[in-house]
């Protein structure tokens, strides 16, 4: 059993790089949920150049590689675009890459987000219009909620590809888990390839371990939600079949 | 008699004197089995056979350099910027290779786990899913890392860097597969299971002849877009192990050339190209396959 352990200076420099990685799915992932949000009501949007702008949004998230807009937002974009926006210099590694992830979880959620909104009853818009709510009220009081239920469990999938993602973010030349785990290894190789392979099996353990609290904090989400919906429909739901029980 | 000479000159067969029952039965085909389309039966073929034309052929030399001197300053020069033309091909027929050659073991491994998932044996049954979460829910580039030290650590292992890139890509795909099978299989009704029972049907003839001709049409755009994902996660190999596809050619040329604005914005062009028409054939399969359904 030992033999499949670390030394505790070892774990400590991990979870120091556990939490860069979480620190960077945080700035993603709120990143990610702003451009979803935005690009999925623009692709159901009425004015065209909106949906046309939308579209090209989420073709170009999805279609490319994470790596390669990674490399594109790190290398390529603080040189080519400094003569016109000069704060693109100076960032850090790390900010170029939660946008570069940001993009890449706009584009899925997008989609989400979308599909979710369409699945919602099409009585429940035409209610809101039959009561006079302008689009934001009928989007944040009467769509969204119930949109919300089909968005999270597709959500939990994305965040965990996302986390997934952070991973590239030290070939990049960012710090995270992975970085530390690259330094680890440059200081272990005296000692053998044996522990560097110990190294990493802790390594994808650790990412195991992150990516399962994620799943049950988004499941925690879900039956949180699906308990607040079933008393309201249950609350709706008793007089009707009074009425009908009474009338039968 | 005409109407058959018209459709096929060659053949004479007995069937030449009812083209309206042939018409008919033709059109009961086209609602009920998909692989008697040939709308949907021939692109498909025909993207099978280029993608086993891209697995057999020789790679090409991971080699890569241009002889274009690129002037001082650091704007943006579309001389240089078409001059890398050919060399992002060569790396991009290189990702594509790999992600053919990965994809081969992701659907066959990805079958044996949906198979094994669904067994009735615990010992199998559990012990795949574990297998499937873990690679699942863990980053695809700790893997590469992990299979790289691995194969330096056990001496009777001497495997080529593309091999390496694709086995991990292989492996981390099957778990993906192996959902999409087992979504499949699920799909096809109960009543199947039980007439394929009732008619005393053997496993293997159960399987082949019910149960996986009528899963297919759920998988099969699945795993299409499963390969296009693959494409996008092979150029992870060209950091991690050096490969040589799309992201290792604009890295070796930044560290030629110190250009970095030019070879990273061209695969980035490249790979669109190549990944926006695969993901819209994939839904056009998708769009045809479930139309049929209804």
């Amino acid at each position: 059993m030992e033999d499949w352990l670390l030394t505790p200076s070892q774990y400590g420099s991990l979870m120091g790089g556990a939490r860069a990685t979480l620190q960077l799915l945080a700035q993603a992932f709120v990143l990610g949920v702003v451009l979803s949000l935005i690009v999925g009501v623009g692709r159901l949007s009425e004015r065209r150049w909106v949906r046309g702008i939308s579209f090209a949004f989420v073709e170009f998230a999805r279609g490319i590689s994470s790596i390669i807009l990674l490399f594109i937002l790190v290398i390529a974009i603080p040189i080519l675009l400094q003569d016109v926006f000069p704060w693109v210099r100076g960032q850090p590694v790390i900010v170029m890459a939660s946008i570069a992830l940001g993009i890449n979880m706009g584009g899925y959620g997008a989609e989400i987000i979308r599909g979710s909104i369409l699945a919602v009853p099409k009585g429940q818009t035409e209610a809101t219009i039959a009561l006079n709510l302008n689009p934001t009220q009928r989007l944040r009081y009467v769509v969204l909620p119930q949109a919300m239920r089909i968005i999270l469990p597709p959500m939990g999938n994305l965040t965990i590809e996302i986390l997934k993602g952070t991973a590239l973010v030290s070939v990049a030349g960012g710090f995270d888990l992975m970085r530390v785990t690259s330094n680890l290894e440059a200081s272990m190789l005296a000692g053998g390839v044996i522990g560097v392979t110990v190294l990493y099996v802790n390594v994808l353990v650790i990412y195991f371990v992150m990516a399962q609290i994620i799943n049950g904090l988004f499941r925690l989400g879900e039956r949180t939600l699906d308990k607040r919906f079933q008393q309201r429909e249950g609350r709706a739901a008793l007089p009707i079949t009074t009425i009908h029980s009474g009338g039968g | 008699m005409s109407d058959a000479t018209q459709t096929e000159p060659t053949a004479d067969e007995p069937e030449g004197d009812a083209p309206p029952g042939a018409a008919v039965s033709f059109q009961l085909d086209q609602r009920h089995k998909w692989y008697r389309r040939p709308d949907i039966v021939v692109p498909v073929v025909l993207v099978f056979l280029g993608l086993t034309m891209l697995a057999v052929a020789d790679t090409p030399s991971a080699r890569f350099r241009s002889e274009f001197a690129p002037p001082g300053d650091v704007r943006f020069d579309w001389a240089y910027f078409f001059h890398l033309v050919p060399q992002m091909l060569q790396g991009l027929f290189v990702t594509a290779r790999a992600t053919v050659l990965g994809f081969l073991i992701a659907a066959s491994l990805g079958l044996v786990l949906a198979l094994l998932r669904r067994s009735e044996s615990r010992w199998l049954s559990f012990p795949a899913v574990a297998v499937i979460e873990f690679i699942r829910s863990t980053p695809i580039l700790v893997q590469m890392f992990f299979a790289q030290v691995l194969v330096r650590a056990t001496p009777a292992i001497s495997l080529n860097a593309l091999v390496i890139l694709f086995i991990v890509v292989g492996i981390h795909y099957a778990t993906y597969a192996s959902e999409a099978y087992r979504a499949g299989i699920n799909s096809v009704p109960q009543g199947q299971w039980e007439a394929a029972t009732a008619l005393n049907l053997d496993p293997l003839t159960k399987w082949t002849r019910i149960i996986i001709p009528q899963a297919v049409p759920n998988v099969l755009p699945t795993l299409g877009n499963y390969l296009v994902a693959a494409f996008k996660d092979v150029p992870i190999g060209d950091a991690v192990l050096s490969t040589g596809g799309v992201l290792f050619m604009a890295n070796t040329i930044r560290s030629s050339d110190f250009r970095a604005v030019e070879p990273y914005l061209l695969i980035g062009v490249g790979f669109l190209l190549v990944s926006l028409p695969a993901a819209w054939l994939v839904r056009r399969l998708e769009e045809r396959i479930s139309y049929e359904r209804d």
